[in-house]
Order: C-alpha cells, then sequence, then structure tokens
C-alpha cells in the first residue's frame, strides 16, 4: 500500500488551471522528488496533501485513508505524522530558536516544556547548531542557519512524512549541499517518508530515490533517480540540461 | 447602466466581504469553546492589550474630561446651569465618551498591531507552518486576542472613566471655582449603576471588534509588504468605523434603561 496515493487532483484558481487531474503514488520510507518550472503547481500540490488549501476535486490518501474534506479537528490530529520545511524557513519570529524547533511538541501534543527542550536541543545538534543557537531569536540567524533550525523544527516530532519545499533555494552551493546532506541524514534516521519539490538539479540527484516530473497539472514522467539522465522524454531531458529551447515553452511573452 | 453595474458590483463585494467576516467570527468562537487554550498566549495578549494601553488611554481620558467640564460651562452657563457640569462629565464618560474613546485608541494602537503581526506571519507561511504543527492558528492567534480584547477593554474603560471625571474635576476646581467637595458629591449623586454597567458592555464589545478586525485582515492579508501595510489600514478604519456604528446601535438598546 503506498504512504501517500493521489488521484486525479484539480485545483484552479479563477480561471488558472493549476493542477489538472494529477496522480501520485509514493511508498513507505522513499524519498520522492517532484520536479518542474516555477509555477506548474508544485507547492499547491503540497498544500493540497496537507490541507492548507482545499482541491477542486480528486482524492488524496494518506495510509489507504481519505483526507480530503477532514474535520479541522481530525486535519490537527493527521498533521501529527507530518513535517514540513517551508520555503523561506517560516520560523516564529516572535519566540526564540528551541522554542520554535519544539513548537510541535509543546502546543502541538502538550509535552512538558523541559522535556520538550532537551529533544529541540538534540535536533538542533543534529542540524550542526550548538546550544548556543537555541536561546536566539530566528532574526539573528543567517538564512542558512535559519533552514537548518527550519529543518529542526520538521523532524523535531519524528514525523512519517516530510515535505521539503524547495529547501536549498536562496542559499549557496555549498550550504545547499549541507542541507542536502542533512536532510538524507534525517530522513533516513527518522525513517520517514519524504516528498521534496526543487528545481534544483543537484539537489534532487542527491535526495531522491525516486523523481518526478510535474508540467502543466500533471505528472509526466517518474522513474529512479538513476534513469533520470535516460529518461528519452523531451520534458525532462529539456528541464535537466536547462535549455531554453524545447517542448517546455516558458510562459514569458516576448514583446 | 454602466454606473448601476458598477454600484452593484460595489454591493456585492461588501455583501461577499461581510459574508467573509461573519464565517471567520464563527470559526473563531467554535475555536474558542473548545481546547485547548493557550494560557501563555492569553496572558501576553492581556498584558499588551491592557498594561501598555494604559498610558493612551489615560492620557486621552483626562483631556476629555478637561475639555468636556469648559464645553458644558461655556453652554450651561448661558442659561445658569453650570451646577450641571459634575453631571454632565460622569454621564458622557461612562456612558459615551470613555468607551468610545478607549475603543478608538485601542483600535488604532492594538488593531493595527494585530492586523500588522498576523499579516506578516501570513505572507512568511508563518500561519501555515502552526497547521502543519498541528496547531490550530484560530486557537493559538486569534482566539486569545479576541479574549484579551473583550476582557481588558472594559477593565482600560473603567480607568479612563475614573481619569476622565478626575479632568472634569481639576478643570471645574481650579478654573471654574467648584467647591471640590461639592463636585464629588454631584458626581456621585446622580450616578446609577446602570451608566457604568451600560459603558463597560459597550466596552467590551468594542473590543471584540477592534481585535476581531485586526485579526481578520491580518489573516485574509496577502501579497507581501504592500498587503501587510493595506490590511493594517484596514483593520483601523473598519474597526473605528464598526465601534462608531456599534455605540450606536448598542445606545439605542440601552436608551430607555
Amino acid at each position: 500500500m503506498s504512504k501517500i496515493e493521489i488521484r486525479g487532483l484539480k485545483k484552479s484558481f479563477g480561471r488558472k488551471v493549476v493542477l489538472d487531474g494529477l496522480d501520485l503514488d509514493v511508498a513507505e520510507r522513499e524519498s520522492l522528488v517532484v520536479i518542474g518550472g516555477s509555477g506548474t503547481g508544485k507547492s499547491v500540490m503540497l498544500k493540497c496533501i496537507l490541507g492548507l488549501l482545499e482541491p477542486d476535486a480528486g482524492s488524496i490518501k494518506i495510509d489507504g485513508r481519505e483526507v480530503v474534506g477532514l474535520s479541522s479537528r481530525e486535519r490537527e490530529k493527521l498533521m501529527q505524522k507530518f513535517g514540513m520545511l517551508f520555503q523561506g524557513g517560516a520560523l516564529f519570529d516572535s519566540i526564540r530558536i528551541w522554542e520554535n524547533v519544539a513548537f510541535g511538541l509543546i502546543q502541538g501534543r502538550g509535552m512538558d516544556r523541559k522535556a520538550a527542550k532537551e529533544i529541540a536541543l538534540s535536533k538542533l545538534r543534529a542540524v550542526g547548531l550548538g546550544p548556543e543557537v537555541a536561546e536566539l531569536r530566528p532574526s539573528e540567524l543567517s538564512g542558512g542557519m535559519q533552514k537548518r533550525v527550519a529543518l529542526a523544527r520538521a523532524i523535531a516530532a519524528e514525523p512519517e512524512i516530510i515535505f521539503f519545499d524547495e529547501p536549498t533555494t536562496g542559499l549557496d552551493p555549498i550550504m545547499s549541499d549541507v542541507i542536502n546532506d542533512l536532510i538524507v541524514k534525517c530522513v533516513r534516521e527518522v525513517g520517514a517518508t519524504a516528498v521534496s519539490i526543487t528545481h534544483d538539479m543537484a539537489s534532487a540527484r542527491k535526495i531522491a530515490d525516486r523523481i518526478a516530473m510535474l508540467h502543466r497539472g500533471r505528472i509526466i514522467w517518474q522513474g529512479p533517480a538513476a534513469e533520470i539522465d535516460s529518461s528519452g522524454n523531451p520534458y525532462v531531458e529539456q528541464f535537466v540540461h536547462g535549455h531554453a529551447e524545447g517542448p517546455i515553452q516558458m510562459e514569458v511573452r516576448t514583446r | 447602466m454602466n454606473f448601476l453595474a458598477a454600484v452593484g458590483a460595489a454591493f456585492l463585494g461588501f455583501l461577499a466581504a461581510a459574508g467573509r467576516i461573519v464565517l471567520f467570527t464563527l470559526a473563531a468562537l467554535a475555536a474558542m469553546a473548545r481546547p485547548p487554550w493557550y494560557p501563555r498566549q492569553i496572558l501576553r495578549q492581556m498584558i499588551d492589550i491592557g498594561y501598555y494601553s494604559l498610558p493612551v488611554v489615560g492620557l486621552t481620558a483626562i483631556f476629555t474630561g478637561m475639555v468636556l467640564a469648559l464645553q458644558t460651562y461655556t453652554g450651561f452657563s448661558r442659561f445658569a446651569a453650570e451646577s450641571a457640569i459634575p453631571n454632565v462629565v460622569v454621564l458622557s464618560m461612562t456612558r459615551e465618551l470613555g468607551p468610545v474613546i478607549a475603543g478608538l485608541m485601542v483600535a488604532g494602537r492594538i488593531g493595527a498591531a494585530i492586523a500588522a503581526e498576523i499579516g506578516t506571519m501570513r505572507v512568511t507561511d508563518q500561519i501555515d507552518a502552526l497547521t502543519t504543527l498541528s496547531t490550530n492558528p484560530y486557537k493559538y492567534l486569534v482566539v486569545p486576542r479576541l479574549l484579551s480584547g473583550t476582557l481588558m477593554l472594559p477593565l482600560l474603560v473603567l480607568v479612563a472613566n475614573v481619569i476622565g471625571v478626575f479632568g472634569g474635576f481639576l478643570v471645574s476646581t481650579y478654573k471654574l471655582d467648584f467647591n471640590p467637595a461639592t463636585y464629588i458629591q454631584r458626581t456621585a449623586d446622580f450616578l446609577e449603576t446602570m451608566d457604568v454597567v451600560a459603558g463597560l458592555a459597550k466596552a467590551a464589545v468594542f473590543g471584540f471588534i477592534v481585535t476581531l478586525m485586526g485579526c481578520f485582515h491580518g489573516y485574509t492579508s496577502r501579497g507581501g509588504a504592500q498587503g501587510v501595510g493595506a490590511a493594517t489600514t484596514y483593520a483601523v478604519v473598519s474597526g473605528s468605523i464598526l465601534i462608531l456604528l456599534f455605540d450606536y446601535i448598542l445606545t439605542e438598546a440601552f436608551f430607555s434603561r
């Protein structure tokens, strides 16, 4: 049974169709990377799975259970299975770093603050940040450090499924690689199912067991990460090699 | 025809906005009814809304009371009714000016701050992050603010009433040659419990309105810094207008009493 099973997922904003009958399966404990250009609906797909957006049509099953249209109470409970690393980090800027990391434990699960702080410190250590960082506030950290804190927060409650939204965007190549390594390590340690969306091929190659390509609201190709260079699919080849010419037409007005 | 279409579109837009506010309010009230509650958040908001608004509300109240005494004197001395000044001051403050002035000041101070804070959280995905951490953003962000606003504004108004009456007392005794004892006597004599209670009830409603507008406009803001700026403006403007609107409605309801 698939951990996540998406069938016929549709979502439009006004007249703009973003997801157009998307089908996707994610197996337990695999790391799937969804690639695709900007504006192809990658983030919308994640937000639909998380229930942050209500899909127009289609079905999403987690562990075989339909989750579209859950009540907010059931949704809160379901969220305990999930961890999410947001593109901009989305750290809470009014509270300290360790409180950010421990947030899901304290507020979401009602854990004792002292015990939660211990876990937060160990998760910070896992992403290479020492206890001196724990008492700072998010605005006092660099972009790369914020990403690491966000990663620590995403894995703090040991979720079964972790989403990574553009984990390396806006980071220098070295910090990107550090984050990629941390993602691989953390996902393996927690034993989680991971879905990442990115347009950074170096990142995709590093963290993926399997890669799927999203184009115009549908999955147009999927296969093991090793086969990405021999896909035989002109769309995938254009994207992987980053050519401006090819079957994918960027929606840019030339005049 | 174009003109009619524009009027119709504006009216439909207004109805849609009103509907969204009502749905938001119902969702917030539903969230308020069930645990978990967040006592730390509630305490933080209470201190922010209640304690830190004291200087602003106190200052406006004392000047309002002082002006009230002066203006009443100007009018009432024309028909030799200066002795009614203490009654006018205390009734105006408790029934009307205390709640309205405190409400408007809090709309500017707190409504704007709430809209800016929650709006920034919205555009930086922090609200979505709350959801993914099994925390209902209505319960964590909206409910503590609504509760604090509704509970703290009456307390602020109680303080504003006392300070306002004291302002009137200062002007009357030092400038208008009232006898201090007589002034206090007359203030107390004609004041009924209902006057104060009606004012405090208004204050509770205004506190709810101000925090609701801040939360609603912040929560629904979009489009980066500009969107947050717009949300802040809407929160203050709509909060202020609704305060004056509900002031009339509530006064009408309390009128015969």
